[in-house]
């Protein structure tokens, strides 16, 4: 099949919203509809997770770092009292919400550098499990100093942003990138070990498990080896789905390797096009045989009933403490952002992650307000259809790679169900 | 006269021998209803905590997958976060290794774990006992018993320490002033050991209760003294009165030389229970059951695990097997926690056992591993909880059941009512109230000023 046929550009779009502390502007916590003292509860995200699930969006992230935050994301973190400080872990966040929630997807952020490939298997194969395939997987790389450091196992030099050319940090990032395409290839093939129909609770033989259907996965790469099988039998969804966020080739040849959808970082329309044909490219490079990534652009949104209330919402936020970011900033009306949204995605984009400034306010602002107008052009579900993730983004459920007869591709080739 | 409070605790049966995974009424070990259906039941007999024992490879019998008893389970922290949502005032408690897991995750999974539970979690710090466990971690090669102790050990104080580094007051988040830390120094810590030399910030606020309750399950006298010296409560296999009573004794001697007061430690065997309106159909129900449990297959496995070889071609209702064991061969069983210190001495005291009452190999077996406690009708078993923890054999139980998820249901709806009447167990839970509250165990201050000495 070739590369585009399941890019849509008159469907119905994606909208994903991404979860972070008080929201995206450093300054969000200070805003009066915040709830700064309420990050580290449970209410909080229930309520947030319900919220976007009223929207009907297809799923949330959560954002998740072994640091402390920072003003520059590779350095350690500053000493800085005057910013949200402190984080939940992002996978058992998920696992909450999985039961107040019904039909959100349910997307953590994990980091490969230092975690265990084998732990991370079973905590998402288990949270789909639990919320009946709504997990998804948002792969990470660690790349700070001071993140390593909490660790002791290997020492990792530490970046600077200026330094990012050099060949030494080419040379790390390169070795963090293999590693994270080596953990989700372990991580997909434990997801795998467990064929479907392997438990089998046959009173006859006695026999809870056909063992022939249980596998190794005998990994063996150059950071680390996993043998398997999996504890956890298959999720529902066979394999969650697995994400990830590229701001240039390389990140997007690892999506291109081993993800199922990426989010990119597009600033204007002709930004898009560009960003797609990276996609694209990659994706030849990578020699995909999978369903083609469904590529999301990431935009931070500050809403508000006309531009100025929004563009002057976000300069009193500026002015508290200013906003610098790798994506978008679109400040306008929820009608003018579906206008952008809708003109942008003709270059080819499945759809959005939409990071809200400032939570509540900006997620509300969504549901209410883009949501409605999105659907109100015919671009957005009314209702949740399908139940799983992966069904949701049109990408099939994978065979077991070692159940027999199975396509040997890292993501077997669609059946044909598309979006 | 005050009478003990009694601690309640249920397993959630899956893996093992005693789960009959071909009765009717079991369920699936997988599925979150199982869960969730275990943990109403919990709540609703007011119960102190749930309890997820942990294995981090399948097991298998000379190489190959054991097919015969339940394989598979979820993640632990997983499904102890999804049960948070659903169980309002109920403890967390998950079985988690310290030899494949690094303390600065560990401390932040349970610090989350603590906080969106409202103070409910707890750890029980378990070793691993089985080498191959280890090619499935980074990690890789296994550890020798006296490291994995050592690591446990460092483990436990890498995470208290990082427990520790967020002050209760920590977070300001003050809009006016501006001010979201109280300080820029929240979170700095530094451990340094044998085991590990880890220093930076930590990312996540301290709990509730200060820190999630510690529980152990070691047997080894290195077990014991980790216990002693560093746990709120110890899960223990003894359960017959006299050897309950024997490890009580020795376990709270421990806690005493470790310069910490018995009461801040409490004791709690696991324990199987089968109810019948009457004496008799309640032992002729357990008879079943056990017969069940301890198939001629499992005997012959289970007796397996102790001789540490091959006894496949023995007749399970024929006598003891005539050779010996062999520990020092390389685990003919793989995955399960050892069922034994000592091979011989344990052979030696079955072959007297079956001597002694013409038991065969299966009588033996089914004899030695009869998990159900407490079997009569639910006023017997009250009364015999409650003689156990009056006379100091334990501080309470760990429910166990062989049908999964509703096996604890007639335990919750039969005999924990009883207990109540008699005003040995909680009517009703404290709105609010932490694991540690519940348990009647020390709010910790930070830097360990709690492991101060009470001499007693
Ligand atoms: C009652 C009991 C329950 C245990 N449960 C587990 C478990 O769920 N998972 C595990 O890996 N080890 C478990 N263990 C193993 C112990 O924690 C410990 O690692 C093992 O017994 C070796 O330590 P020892 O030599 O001190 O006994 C259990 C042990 C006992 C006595």
């Amino acid at each position: 099949m070739s590369i585009s046929d399941t890019t849509t550009t008159g469907g119905p779009l994606h909208l994903a919203v991404a979860l972070d502390g008080a929201g995206w502007h450093p300054a969000a916590w200070r805003d009066p509809a915040a709830h700064p003292r309420g990050l580290f509860t449970a209410r909080y995200w229930t309520d947030l997770a319900r919220t976007a699930e009223r929207g009907l969006l297809d799923l949330l992230t959560i954002e998740d770092a072994f640091g402390l935050q920072s003003g520059d994301h590779l350095s350690g973190a500053d000493r800085r009292t005057d910013r949200v400080q402190g984080r939940l872990d992002a996978s058992l966040v998920a696992a909450f919400l999985a039961p107040t929630t019904s039909r959100i997807g349910l997307v953590p952020t994990v980091t490969t550098t230092h975690t265990e490939p084998f732990h991370v298997a079973s905590a998402l194969s288990t949270l789909d499990h639990d919320s009946h395939g709504r997990a998804g997987w948002r792969v990470q790389t660690s790349v700070r100093a001071d993140e390593a450091a909490h660790f002791g196992r290997r020492s990792v030099p530490g970046l600077r942003r200026a330094d990012l050319d050099t060949p030494a940090a080419r040379e790390l990032v390169a070795e963090l990138f293999g590693e994270a395409a080596d953990a989700v290839e372990v991580v997909r093939r434990l997801w795998d070990s467990w064929e479907d129909d392997a438990e089998i609770r046959d009173a006859l033989t006695g026999r809870f498990v056909d063992r022939d259907k249980l596998h190794r996965v005998d990994f063996a790469g150059e950071h680390f080896g996993v043998a398997g099988p999996s504890i956890v039998p298959r999720p529902p969804q066979g394999q969650p789905l697995v994400v990830s966020l590229a701001h240039g080739y390389d990140p997007a040849l690892l999506a291109a390797r081993v993800g199922d959808v990426v989010f990119t970082t597009p600033h204007d329309a002709d930004d898009a096009v560009r960003i797609v044909a990276q996609v694209r490219a990659a994706e030849a490079a990578a020699g995909r045989t999978a369903p083609p990534l469904r590529i999301l652009g990431d935009v931070v949104v500050v809403l508000a009933d006309t531009e100025r209330a929004a563009r002057e919402r976000l300069a009193r936020l500026d002015a508290l403490d200013p906003l610098s970011s790798d994506a978008a900033v679109l400040a306008t009306t929820p009608a003018a952002l579906a206008d952008t949204l809708l003109s942008w995605r003709r270059a080819g984009l499945d759809g959005y992650r939409l990071r809200p400034a400032v939570l509540p306010t900006d997620l509300d602002a969504i549901v209410d307000g883009l949501v409605p107008e999105l659907q109100a052009r015919g671009a957005f579900r009314t209702a949740y259809g399908e139940t799983t993730l992966r069904a949701r983004f049109g990408l099939p459920r994978p065979a077991s790679r070692y159940a027999a007869g199975a396509d040997a591709a890292v993501v077997p080739t669609p059946t044909g169900a598309t979006a | 006269m005050s009478r003990k409070q009694i601690v309640l605790g249920a397993y959630f049966p899956g893996v093992n021998h005693d789960t009959v995974w071909n009765d009717p009424a079991s369920g699936s070990h997988i599925d979150w209803e199982s869960f969730e259906h275990w943990a109403r039941t919990a709540e609703r007999g007011r119960l102190d905590l749930l309890f997820l024992v942990e294995g981090l490879r399948l097991r298998t019998r000379g190489g190959e997958v054991f097919d015969q008893d339940v394989v598979g389970r979820p993640d632990t922290f997983t499904v102890l976060a999804a049960l948070a949502a659903v169980a309002e005032h109920i403890g967390l408690a998950g079985t988690i290794n310290s030899t494949f897991n690094e303390p600065y995750e560990l401390a932040r999974k349970f610090a989350t774990l603590d906080l969106l539970s409202g103070g409910r979690a707890a750890w029980n710090v378990v070793t691993s006992s089985d080498a191959p466990t280890g090619e499935n971690f980074r990690r890789g090669a296994f550890l020798g018993h006296h490291q994995r102790y050592e690591r446990a050990g460092e483990t436990l104080a890498a995470v208290r320490a990082l427990w520790d580094s967020w002050g209760s007051d920590a977070v300001v988040a003050d809009p006016t002033s501006g001010t979201f830390l109280r300080d820029g120094h929240v979170g700095d810590f530094a451990v340094s050991g044998n085991q590990f030399d880890i220093a930076g910030r930590f990312t996540t606020p301290r709990s509730p209760q200060g820190h999630p309750v510690v529980l152990q399950a070691g047997e080894s006298p290195a077990g014991r003294d980790f216990a002693a010296a560093s746990a709120d409560a110890i899960f223990s296999r003894y359960q017959r009165f006299d050897e309950a009573r024997a490890f009580y004794d020795d376990v709270k001697a421990r806690v005493r030389r470790a310069g910490r007061d018995p009461d801040e430690v409490r004791i709690l065997p696991s324990a199987g229970v089968v109810l019948g309106d009457t004496a008799v159909e309640a032992r002729e129900r357990h008879e079943h059951i056990h017969d069940q449990q301890v198939d001629p297959w499992t005997s012959i496995v289970l007796a397996e695990m102790v001789w540490n070889r091959d006894l496949s071609a023995y007749d399970p209702d024929g006598p003891l097997p005539d050779v010996e064991p062999t520990p020092e061969a390389p685990k003919w069983i793989e995955g399960r926690a050892p069922l034994t210190q000592d091979a011989h001495a344990t052979v030696a005291a079955w072959r007297e056992l079956a001597q002694a009452h013409g038991y065969s190999l299966r009588d033996t077996v089914k004899h030695v591993f009869d998990r159900a406690v407490f079997v009569g009708t639910p006023e017997h078993v009250a009364d015999e909880i409650d003689r156990y923890v009056q006379n100091d054999a334990s501080d309470g139980f760990i429910l166990g059941s062989h049908i999964s998820p509703s096996g604890l249901d007639e335990v919750v709806d039969r005999v924990v009512p009883i207990l109540q009447e008699r005003g040995v167990f909680r009517t009703d839970y404290t709105p609010g109230a932490t694991l540690r509250e519940n348990l009647g165990l020390a709010h910790p201050s930070r830097f360990g000023e709690r492991r101060a000495a009470v001499a007693s």
